[in-house]
């Protein structure tokens, strides 16, 4: 009896090392029998992963789904910052999901990496805007089903300014100023910046990020350089000795700002003006003004569902992602729950928010957000190089050039 | 001396003599008798055999071959140990053993492999997935081509297609061309029925997903009117294949201009005129990873400048910890304090707390704006704590400090007391002063049991990737550097922007210059073991 405690505490130890490795196996089988026949009429379960802004609205109108066809969905919340680079991981492991739901941007990537599998919309696709297949199809190939579209836009509290007589961006933080209150234009930063949000002021300047082809698709050859994007620089050097952008005021800092009442303007994107409704604020939303003399084009967002690569259920996916959520009354619910401008062109001409339709408005010139593996090798050259511009660390030309040069080659790594 | 005696008459039993005493224990064992601990053994093996048959018949249903040997060697190996009477030292080794295999050498081993591949974006998996990957990419819908209400049907195994065209039904299947079939039921535009053909419902179509949207019906005679597939048994549309894969040569052809793809050395296929398909695949890249660091301009000068931080980093937390913790460790070993366990349980509190959640929580603090140090105790000042390249290497060095010295001042609280008093008593009789105590008496003594955990310190902040990614995230980054690293950033945090945040990541680079890092903090502490054992010679 003596040596039976080690013995004991061995085998448990044991046990938990065995399950440990064959929970990866077991994790594989369930997948399968999951897509193995049943004799009912339920058919099977799809695995869909959401991330965590958009789980809520998406549960209800799977449910719907659901009941109306007897396919199981099981929903996975995921973190936006990962579900990307999750999915590209864990579909070829045969982990990943049947369906993913995500803003088009990560499409190229997921492309050339073969995780993502091209569908057909067929007659559908006409249901939509032209914006909302542009963003996603890659290379000429539609890739999702569309479920709404974002952008930013310039955002005035009408409890502190009442009309908004600016032509440019300057006048506009002229006016702002008149106020009085600690901020003038809020335009969220951080330690990186935020390129994102700066986007349509660098538009205005006509400095786009990528040339854009005939057809609205985006092609490798860098357009933020040369005397547009310098100006830019200059002019985003300037707004930071202004103390209109201070890297200090990050999304969180500047979404309190303008909920407290300190900034008759922000610029921002939907997804926080349904928190300042909430707080019963008086808000108009409109197009943000030109700070170079060119249209201010924000990037637009597509959100999509698509599906892997490697799912086991295909014909299913497809009665989903295809078949019903391309569908008037399912992007109506997305609607309803959600409150984001649905991508179908039928539900999006029902829309009577008015907040909701001045970002349409706002959108309706911007530019989609580019889906080619070439853009992620930029965000984090841009965003480091405009913090430095705007906290005064590097001279704003020689600094924009350099960060050409540097995306330049980092490009022509991929 | 009390205490001894009364231990020592159980002693002989735990203690039998060499050669034949042994044997008569035999019969006393419980691998041959069925004791209760053996019935309690009995129990425990089945119950980790029938886990590790589960997991044999999982891994066997989804062809993992690698984790099937391994739980068959495991159990095997498992099952000897416990039951045989020779050994013994195995079973108390064997659960150690095991996941030592599992969580450490698999691990390092898998690291290693990946390190000599070009696995990351664009080459993410195997070739078979490459090449399905490129073929449904490739597989166009044929312009014009009318969309058409399909019937998925099935004769005997053998499945096909029913479609109405020019208000005919036709039948097709993956070697018959669509052909006008008599007598077949039509609705509409859709076919609901067919003679000789059974039609399947969409709850038998969700049962042969894989073979239904694999199916291409020749939609002609002619082939390059392409063929008709479907992705939800329920529409078919007219696909033509622009680039066609060929198995016999391993070649794609562009069935348009008739360009001919074939595999290279780096992972893709890739054309005469270097036309390059993607998805690649994973392939074997040698050293080309290792030699990266030093061969890609764009990383030699910015890893100069990082090493030298890095190492100035390790050892200046080190030093400042346990500095700060021998301190306040002499301080409150002296008995002329009062409230030494308040004073002690409080200073370990920042021990307490996540490394990760302090870090955030300082760096919410040192904001420039709007944190508690500036608006608060400076009485808002704009000094830029997280932004200046050098006040941002003194905060991660002062938060580093903040969160290490607890764990210095318990280890050398300990050691403290462990000096036996008499020897600092002699010390003092021989009129040695405070500060000599210290010198020649303490820190040596200190220093045997604490040396080996500064070196594991200085092994640990050397890679303490969490504190920088947290607080600064390498920031401020340098100005124009051709990748994207800041001046707090270490080698770990660099390896880390350099394969993941650039936007492209690159498993192999990351794997490789992670060994690399291995190799360099495995030969820092190496030597310096070496040097502690000195010290045991006082």
């Amino acid at each position: 009896m003596r040596r039976s405690i080690p013995v004991v505490a061995a085998t448990l130890g044991l046990a938990l090392t065995l399950t440990a490795c064959s929970g990866s196996g077991s994790g594989d089988t369930g997948d399968d029998t999951s897509a193995a026949p049943s004799e009912s009429a339920a058919t099977g379960t799809l695995t869909m992963w959401v991330d965590d802004t958009r789980i809520d609205e998406m549960k209800p109108v799977v449910a719907t789904f659901t009941e109306d066809t007897g396919i199981e969905v099981d929903l996975v919340e995921k973190a936006t910052g990962d579900i990307g680079k999750d999915f590209v991981a864990q579909v070829p492991t045969g982990e990943g999901p049947d369906i993913i739901v995500s803003a088009h941007d990560g499409l190229g990537e997921w492309v050339n990496n073969g995780v993502v599998a091209p569908l057909e919309l067929g007659d559908k696709a006409g249901d939509f805007s032209d914006s909302a297949i542009a963003g996603v199809t890659y290379d000429g190939k539609v890739y999702g089903t569309p479920i709404s579209i974002e952008n930013i836009a310039l955002v005035r509290n009408n409890a502190l300014l009442t009309d908004t007589p600016a032509a440019t961006f300057d006048e506009l933080v002229a006016q702002a100023k008149t106020a009085g209150t600690p901020f003038s234009v809020l335009v969220q930063q951080g330690e990186a910046s935020d390129p994102y949000h700066l986007y349509p002021l660098q538009t205005s300047f006509g400095a786009p990020v990528f040339e854009q082809s005939a057809d609205g698709s985006y092609t490798d050859t860098l357009t933020l350089g040369g005397p547009a994007g310098e100006a830019f620089a200059t002019y985003l050097a300037k707004l930071g000795t202004d103390k209109v952008l201070d890297l200090a005021v990050d999304g969180e800092k500047a979404k309190q700002a303008f909920l407290d009442g300190q900034a008759p303007y922000m610029i921002t994107g939907p997804w926080n003006t349904s928190a300042f409704e909430e707080e019963d604020m008086d808000i108009t939303v409109l197009p943000v003004p030109s700070a170079g003399g060119q249209p201010a084009q924000p990037f637009v967002g597509v959100q999509g569902v698509f599906i892997s690569a490697k799912s086991e259920n295909p014909v299913l996916a497809n009665e989903l992602v295809v078949n019903y959520l391309t569908t008037e009354a399912a992007q109506d619910a997305l609607y309803a729950e959600g409150g984001r401008m649905p991508a179908n062109a039928a539900s999006a001409a029902k829309v009577d928010n008015p907040i909701l339709k001045g970002f349409g408005e706002a959108g309706a010139t911007g530019a989609p957000m580019p889906a080619i593996p070439a853009m992620s090798s930029v965000w984090a050259f841009w965003g480091a190089t405009e913090a430095q511009i705007i906290s005064g660390q590097a001279e704003p030309v020689s600094a924009w050039n350099t960060m050409v040069t540097n995306i330049q080659d980092a490009v022509d790594k991929v | 001396m009390t205490d001894q005696q009364t231990l020592e008459p159980p002693a002989p039993p735990e203690a039998p003599g060499p050669g034949s005493p042994r044997r008569s224990r035999g019969d006393g064992s419980h691998a041959r008798n069925f004791s209760a601990g053996f019935v309690v053994k009995l129990i425990l093996v089945a119950l980790v055999d029938a886990l590790g048959v589960y997991g044999i018949l999982s891994a066997w249903a989804v062809e993992s071959w690698g984790i099937l040997t391994f739980l068959v060697l495991a159990l095997v190996a498992v099952n000897w140990i416990y039951f045989s009477k020779r050994a013994v030292p195995g079973k108390y080794l064997i659960p150690g053993l095991l996941f030592l295999l599992v969580y450490q050498l698999f691990v390092m081993a898998y690291t290693g492999y990946v390190a000599f591949t070009n696995y990351g974006d664009g080459h993410n998996s195997t070739k078979s997935d490459a090449i399905e990957a490129i073929s449904i990419q490739n597989e166009t819908r044929v312009e014009g081509s009318p969309t058409l209400p399909l019937t998925v049907v099935q004769r005997d195994d053998e499945l096909g297609f029913a479609i109405v065209q020019d208000g005919d039904a036709e039948v097709g299947t993956a070697e018959e061309p669509f052909t006008v079939v008599e007598d077949a039921t039509v609705d509409g535009e859709r076919v609901t029925a067919v003679p000789g053909w059974e039609v399947l419902g969409f709850a038998e179509i969700a049962q042969q997903q894989a073979e239904i949207t694999e199916l291409r019906v020749p939609f002609s005679e002619d082939p390059s009117e392409g063929s008709v597939r479907t992705q939800d048994g329920s529409t078919g549309y007219v696909y033509q294949s622009t680039l066609v894969y060929d198995e016999a040569t391993d070649t794609f052809t562009d069935s348009a201009t008739g360009e001919v793809y074939t595999p290279s050395d780096s992972g893709n296929f890739v054309s005469e005129d270097g036309d390059v398909l993607t998805p690649g695949w994973r392939v074997g890249v040698g050293f080309d990873n290792f030699t990266r660091v030093f061969t890609d301009s764009r990383l030699a000068g910015p890893f100069a400048q990082i090493t030298v931080w890095t190492f100035a980093f390790a050892f200046l937390s080190v030093l400042t910890t346990f500095v700060v913790g021998l301190f306040l460790a002499i301080v409150f070993n002296d008995p002329r304090i009062r409230g030494r366990k308040i004073y002690r349980s409080l200073l370990i509190l920042p021990y307490a707390f996540p490394g990760f959640l302090s870090a955030l929580v300082w760096k919410g603090m040192l904001n420039p704006r709007f944190g508690f140090i500036n608006e608060v105790l400076l009485g808002g000042a704009d000094i830029g704590w997280l932004t200046n390249p050098w006040l941002a290497k003194l905060s991660i060095l002062g938060v580093n400090l903040w969160l290490g010295f607890p764990y210095m001042f318990i280890v050398c609280t300990g050691a403290l007391q462990a000096i036996p008093a008499d020897t600092i008593e002699a010390a003092k009789i021989d009129g040695a002063g405070a500060w000599r105590i210290l010198r020649s008496m303490t820190l040596p003594l200190l220093m045997i049991s604490v040396a080996p955990l500064l070196i594991a310190s200085f092994a640990f902040n050397f890679n303490n990737f969490t504190l920088i990614y947290m607080l600064t995230g390498g920031g401020p980054n340098f100005v124009g550097t051709p990748v994207v690293v800041g001046h707090t950033d270490i080698l770990i945090s660099m390896v880390y922007a350099v394969a993941f945040d650039s936007g492209n990541k690159q498993y192999g680079l990351a794997s490789a210059l992670s060994i690399l890092i291995f190799i360099v903090v495995g030969v820092i502490s190496y030597f310096s073991f070496r040097q502690t054992r000195k010290l045991e010679e006082i």
